[in-house]
């Protein structure tokens, strides 16, 4: 697609205006929007949570598997339809309950789900603690070979061996 | 309450003294790293008890921790608006956590833990935000500084961990290292040479994002922006941050090959500008915010471009903060609505930039 300004470049931007009721497309090269001052870094930004508040629940009602859709979450009892008001979860457990949609949001958010940073392990070596500390450990080493991460799977490996 | 800023090392604003690296351009450096506590709901879903019982846990652990030990606290649920207002202005606390929006309420157990660089905000959208301010272009120095800080308090707080997602927070934007690091960069060369809008759009390419001075939906002032990461998830912390520190390095030289072109290319209307922007601050009667602060923009640059001399970076720094509203109407003793404060401002500016140019040996170079 070529750039509606100077016809010349390929068009790179495209933007959505609202004129007079009517919806039209606007589609730029980088140098044709730069010149006209499009700033879009920002609004890129705020799309993919808005856009993928508004279709949650929607586009996939009773399909789901489980029907996660229609659970709230066990511990603080919020629905999905509290999510898609307000873009924030009302606890850590929602993660769990919304897992399949919070994993579709995250990828397109940030590009991944999966989690490469920094491994917190909570306080407290009671028994109990430490047995699922290797549970969830395992858990991550599995999901770091899988995503062929492998600087995390050999720390994961290593302190693996320090709790067994 | 009444807010006692001397009880804030060195008031709070060191990362405003123009000391670090680039700090003509980069004002400042900050992290933030989201936390919350498991088993607790979020903290728009909590009740107020539950925010105090969130407040409670996270001071107990910050008075074990060493880079806290000494902290004060400051409960921000018990202070008037404007001194809220104040902590937010001095970029202490986020203008959530300071119940600027939604017609001024504050939430109960609101707090801020403040050691120098290093700061806890509780009770905000996460129940931890914990924070690293450095002056000039320190992102490593500032990343250091903080993980020292979450160490500390995650051995002595539960946070909230999934083994997929990272680090749970209340937005899902947040999630997985939680870590927003961002810079407070002045680019009046891009925007006079027209470049910026390439520059920015091209931050969105690579996974960066901008505002203005405050923050979220915040408007461009003086040609300042902040530049940060837009993603926290899928990226290790170091790569998060190696990747805004090479983009801020080849954005801090774009600025500067467009000052070169300014001075080349047009070298009368940069210079004109750029005293105009002086003289007006020197005699001005009658000052806005938002005037100032972009005749200091201006004054900036030359700063920056070595033609006023008079006038040293610090001394812009401290005037951008302390010509804010509330600064400006805590230090005068007046309301945040008197309409004296545009004279009591143009006044401010005018002894500063009189003492400084006294102090430098006055005397501007000849702009040639
Ligand atoms: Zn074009
Ligand atoms: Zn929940």
């Amino acid at each position: 697609m070529q750039c509606d300004h100077c016809g010349e470049r390929p068009a790179a931007i495209h933007l959505t205006q609202i004129v007079n009721n009517a919806v039209t497309q606007v589609h730029l090269c980088e140098t044709c929007a730069a010149e006209k001052g499009v700033h879009t870094s920002a609004s890129i930004a705020k799309f993919p949570l808005s856009d993928f508040l508004a279709t949650l629940g929607k586009a996939t009602p009773k399909t789901e598997a489980g029907g996660e859709a229609a659970e709230p979450c066990s511990f603080c009892g919020a629905t999905l339809a509290d999510f898609r008001e307000t873009g924030r979860l009302g606890c850590p457990h929602c993660y769990t309950t919304f897992e399949h949609h919070l994993r579709d949001l995250l990828r397109r958010l940030h590009g991944s789900s999966q989690h490469v940073g920094e491994v917190y392990l909570p306080p407290g070596g009671g028994a109990r603690d430490a047995r699922h500390t290797l549970v969830d450990l395992r858990d991550q080493l599995r999901r770091a070979v899988e995503a062929e991460n492998f600087e995390l799977a050999a720390e994961l490996r290593d302190r693996i061996r320090v709790l067994e | 309450m009444t807010l006692d800023l001397h009880l804030l090392p060195d008031g709070g604003i060191g990362w405003a003294d123009a000391s670090g690296p680039d700090g003509h351009i980069v004002l400042s450096s900050r992290i933030r790293l989201a936390r919350n506590l498991l088993g607790m709901p979020f903290t728009i879903r909590a009740d107020a008890a539950e925010h105090e019982v969130v407040l409670d846990h996270v001071t107990a652990a910050a008075r074990e921790t060493p880079e806290l030990a000494d902290a004060p606290l400051v409960r921000v649920d018990r202070l008037e608006r404007a001194e809220r207002q104040l902590l937010y202005e001095r970029h202490l606390i986020s203008r959530e956590l300071a119940g600027l929006d939604q017609g001024g309420i504050v939430r109960r157990g609101a707090a801020l833990v403040v050691s120098g660089d290093l700061g806890v905000m509780i009770n905000e959208e996460d129940h931890l935000r914990l924070q690293s301010l450095r002056s000039g272009f320190a992102l490593p120095e500032a990343y250091a500084a903080l993980e020292r800080l979450d160490t500390g308090l995650g051995h002595r707080l539960a946070f909230a961990f999934h083994p997929e997602f990272g680090y749970l927070t209340a937005c899902p934007t947040n999630a997985g290292t939680g870590l927003r690091a961002s810079v407070l960069i002045h680019l009046p060369g891009l925007v006079l040479t027209k470049e910026i809008a390439k520059v920015l759009q091209g931050l969105s390419q690579v996974g960066l994002t901008f505002r203005g001075l405050y923050g979220e939906g915040s408007e461009v002032v003086g040609n300042f922006f902040q530049l940060s990461n837009q993603t926290t998830l899928g990226k290790s912390e170091e790569d998060l941050l190696d990747q805004l520190v090479k983009i801020v390095r080849q954005v801090i030289e774009y600025e500067e090959e467009a000052r070169r072109v300014l001075r080349r290319d047009a070298p009368a209307l940069i210079e004109d500008k750029i005293w105009r922007a002086y003289g007006l601050l020197r005699h001005a009667r009658l000052l806005s915010f938002e005037e100032g602060m972009n005749l200091l923009s201006g004054v900036r640059l030359g700063a920056g471009l070595n033609l006023i001399t008079d006038v040293g970076v610090y001394t812009l720094n401290k005037l951008m903060i302390f010509t804010q509203p509330a600064h400006l109407a805590h230090q005068s003793g007046r309301a945040l609505t008197d309409p004296d404060l545009p004279a009591l401002r143009a006044a401010f500016v005018r002894r500063l930039l009189e003492d400084d140019a006294h102090r430098r040996g006055g005397g501007a170079p000849e702009a040639t």
